[in-house]
């Protein structure tokens, strides 16, 4: 169907609509009698009510058009060809529907592949008339009921708010719905994934050796603490970075810079926070990584090119801009009286900074901190690249190790049978993730609110 | 202003002239001889390129109280911020001019600004009590300057201060509560007592009562006028009843020139400018 003709409906009879609306309820309007609402809601409301059924039909047919097609290609196809496994009629669906495009196919084109091309092609344009001349034909109807409703009394400011009112929480309910079915497509293939393992197994488990699911299914190790431990090195050591220096230059930014240099600065640092992982990720295999190495062989520590140490900094240059701009913020929002008080005291700049300054910004800081640590356990390029890849439980962190979000790339790249343990896991092993993640941002956003109420 | 509200001040004036001659008639000679405390020659504040005062020149008596009256923006609170230096935190702020206090320059580069406001103690307008307990409130200035040796000492200031602030009845069995807890006038009387616990010798307070009601502005006043015999106190305030109840000499700003400085039942009473003759009696303002 041509969506710029789709558009172009609509878009008549949206303008029409609100024309009529609004020169039916002018003509309406008498010196004796006066309209409830200005005419242009009544516009709004006859095109709402005209344009709403014509889009229900668009969206039923966005969402059912596909299964028709198919159905309708099935019963085209060969009657043995439509008996066989999914894994032989879902190619020959494609090549029917390739055909159809008139984009061809590769391979040699067997007749009753055309003949069903050319069926689905009519198909198609048929439908595709339907389907336009029941929309215009719904608008044309719906428009007509409409019209009538425009009276005097008719409240269709009220109306027009309402339904405004609806479209927001559409919306909104888009993204709510979103994070609900990733969380239950998460917990079924989860709990799929159980099935092999046991959780006892994989979330007390030392031992990370999936294998490949050419082996077998259950017949590798899946412990998640090798990982986990890895995770939370690596965002120790990002934050062990992250925090003194983002929160020394959120400190500089909102106390002592003077406007000038702040506005050349904030955006500057801001930038770092642009910068996609991915090129972190090499910054740190290809300059930090060689960089510490070198630098561990002078003082005689052997420390390796990818390993926590050098993927932890890298996260933590990645984090800075993070909590420097939320701790900026926060600082900036203690009250001016406050440090006045402070410094009308005797006190010195540091001195009202350390004990006025950070004692009541301490719980948004605490909620900024936080929230960067959950980045720091998400983020995934950086340590695809630079960590090492290596799932051991080792203490030191001059050694590769590998983290929860590295194993999930791995399991989930190259071949996958999403019947087996191995692609499963990854599963299991974004939502422990995700829950760890929910905890931490719940915490700080308490935090932060917990902040906000002591100053209004 | 409304018909009202001039009767008010009328009466107001009636009033003031009583209260004058009959507390301050027998000190105000005594007050001439007294020794200067602070002494502002031609100070002239600009914000940026905006003049703010132009060459106030005015002699703060010790252990009295001066207050600075004048409408809103005549330049009263930018002149008692110069007297700590508190305009230095103002981006863009620029004082010209010489303050001495106790004959030594305020603004000497030379000077430590830190002692400098240890000596010269602040009251805000609004209270702005940290966010810590009333004890950590007032404690915080001797903990900064090093004033007690140890926590027995550190306590004897605290409740010392308290005392001198009129508070230590009201809240010495919850020195351990947040300051923030208390009633607004107790806030403030919470401010003094922390800006009297690091001794210093001015204490400048800014409107320190626009944001009390009247009991509570009436127990600040009764204060100041207690503290008067150890401190010397400069004032800014809106209201001319205040002025007259609690100074012993009132300075008059207006569009940042000060217009005329003197006792304060002279400035009320008999101001020798026009400018003054019409503020006082409610003309403008």
């Amino acid at each position: 169907m041509n969506s710029l003709t789709v558009a172009a409906l609509l878009l008549v009879f949206l303008g029409l609509a609100y024309q009529q609306g609004w020169s039916l309820s002018r003509r309406l309007a008498t010196p004796e009698g006066r309209l409830h609402s200005r005419p242009a809601y009544h516009g709004s409301l006859v095109a709402i009510w005209t344009v709403a059924p014509a889009l229900l039909i668009l969206a039923l047919w966005a969402l059912f058009g596909n299964t028709a097609s198919r159905a309708f290609i099935i019963a085209n196809l060969p009657a043995e060809l439509a008996d066989q496994p999914a894994s032989v009629i879902e190619p020959a669906i494609q090549r029917v529907r390739q055909i159809a495009s008139g984009f061809g196919v590769a391979g040699d084109v067997q007749p009753y592949e055309t003949a069903a091309g050319q069926a689905l092609r009519q198909f198609q344009v048929i439908m595709s008339a339907t389907v336009l001349a029941a929309a215009a034909a719904f608008a044309a109807l719906s428009l007509y009921f409409a019209r009538r409703r425009v009276a005097l009394r008719l409240q269709a400011r009220n109306e027009v708010e309402r339904l405004v009112g609806y479209l927001l929480l559409a919306c909104s309910a888009v993204a709510v719905l979103t994070t609900l079915g990733i969380v239950l497509s998460l917990v079924f293939e989860a709990a799929r994934f159980f099935t092999f393992v046991s959780p006892a197994d994989f979330f007390f488990g030392t031992v990370w050796n999936p294998r490949f699911s050419t082996t077998g299914a259950g017949s590798g190790q899946y412990g998640l603490l090798p990982l986990l431990w890895g995770t939370v090195m690596v965002a120790a050591i990002a934050m062990f970075v992250a925090l003194p220096i983002g929160l020394m230059t959120a400190i500089y930014l909102s106390q002592y810079a003077r406007p000038r240099v702040r506005n050349f600065v904030k955006p500057v640092i801001e930038i770092l926070a642009g910068i996609p992982t991915i090129v972190y990720g090499f910054f740190a295999l290809v300059t930090v990584g060689p960089f510490l190495a070198s630098a561990g062989a002078a003082v005689g520590i052997d420390i390796r090119a990818t390993s926590a140490l050098t993927a932890g900094i890298v996260m933590g240059i990645m984090i800075i801009p993070f909590i420097s701009s939320l701790s900026d913020d926060i600082l900036r929002q203690v009250p001016r009286a406050m440090i006045d008080g402070s410094i009308g005291l005797g006190a010195t700049r540091s001195e009202t900074i350390k004990r006025v300054v950070l004692p009541a910004a301490l719980p948004g800081i605490v909620g900024a901190f936080l929230l960067a640590v959950s980045r720091a356990i998400g983020e995934t390029m950086i340590v695809v690249l630079a960590a090492g890849n290596s799932p051991f439980l080792r203490a030191n962190p001059g050694e590769p190790i590998s983290t929860v979000t590295v194993t999930i790339v791995n399991q989930l790249t190259g071949d996958q049978d999403f019947a087996s343990p191995q692609s499963l896991v990854a599963f299991a092993l974004g939502l422990t993730l995700f829950v760890m993640t929910l905890f931490l941002n719940m915490a700080a956003l308490y935090i932060v609110r917990r902040f906000r109420e002591q100053y209004e | 202003m409304t018909h009202n509200q001039e009767t008010d001040t009328a009466a107001m004036n009636m009033s003031t002239s009583q209260f004058i001659e009959d507390q301050v008639t027998g000190s105000s000679r005594q007050l001439n001889e007294m020794k200067t405390r602070v002494t502002a020659r031609d100070v002239n504040v600009f914000y940026g390129a905006k003049q703010a005062l132009f060459d106030v020149s005015v002699n703060v008596p010790d252990k009295s109280v001066i207050a600075f009256i004048g409408p809103s923006g005549c330049g009263k609170s930018t002149f008692l911020r110069c007297l700590n230096r508190m305009n230095d935190t103002i981006e863009g702020c620029r004082v010209e001019g010489e303050i001495r206090l106790d004959g030594q320059d305020v603004y000497d580069p030379k000077i430590d600004v830190v002692e400098l406001r240890a000596r010269v103690g602040m009251v805000f307008q609004k209270p702005n009590p940290f966010p810590k307990s009333i004890f950590e409130n007032v404690a915080y200035g001797p903990k900064i300057h090093g004033l007690a040796s140890n926590k027995t000492d550190l306590e004897e200031i605290v409740v010392t201060s308290l005392k001198k602030a009129s508070l230590f009845e009201e809240v010495k069995d919850r020195l351990h509560e947040p300051g923030t807890g208390l009633s607004g006038g107790q806030q403030q009387r919470l401010c003094i007592a922390r800006a009297i616990a690091v001794s210093p010798e001015v204490i400048l307070m800014d409107e320190p009562c626009s944001a009390l009601d009247p009991i509570a502005t009436a127990k600040i006043e009764e204060l100041i006028d207690e503290l008067r015999a150890n401190f010397t106190i400069a004032i800014v305030t809106h209201s001319m009843q205040q002025a007259a109840r609690v100074s012993q000499r009132t300075a008059f700003f207006h569009l940042g020139v000060l217009v005329e400085e003197g006792p304060t039942e002279q400035i009320f009473t008999a101001p020798s400018d026009k400018r003054t003759q019409d503020y006082v009696t409610g003309r403008f303002g």
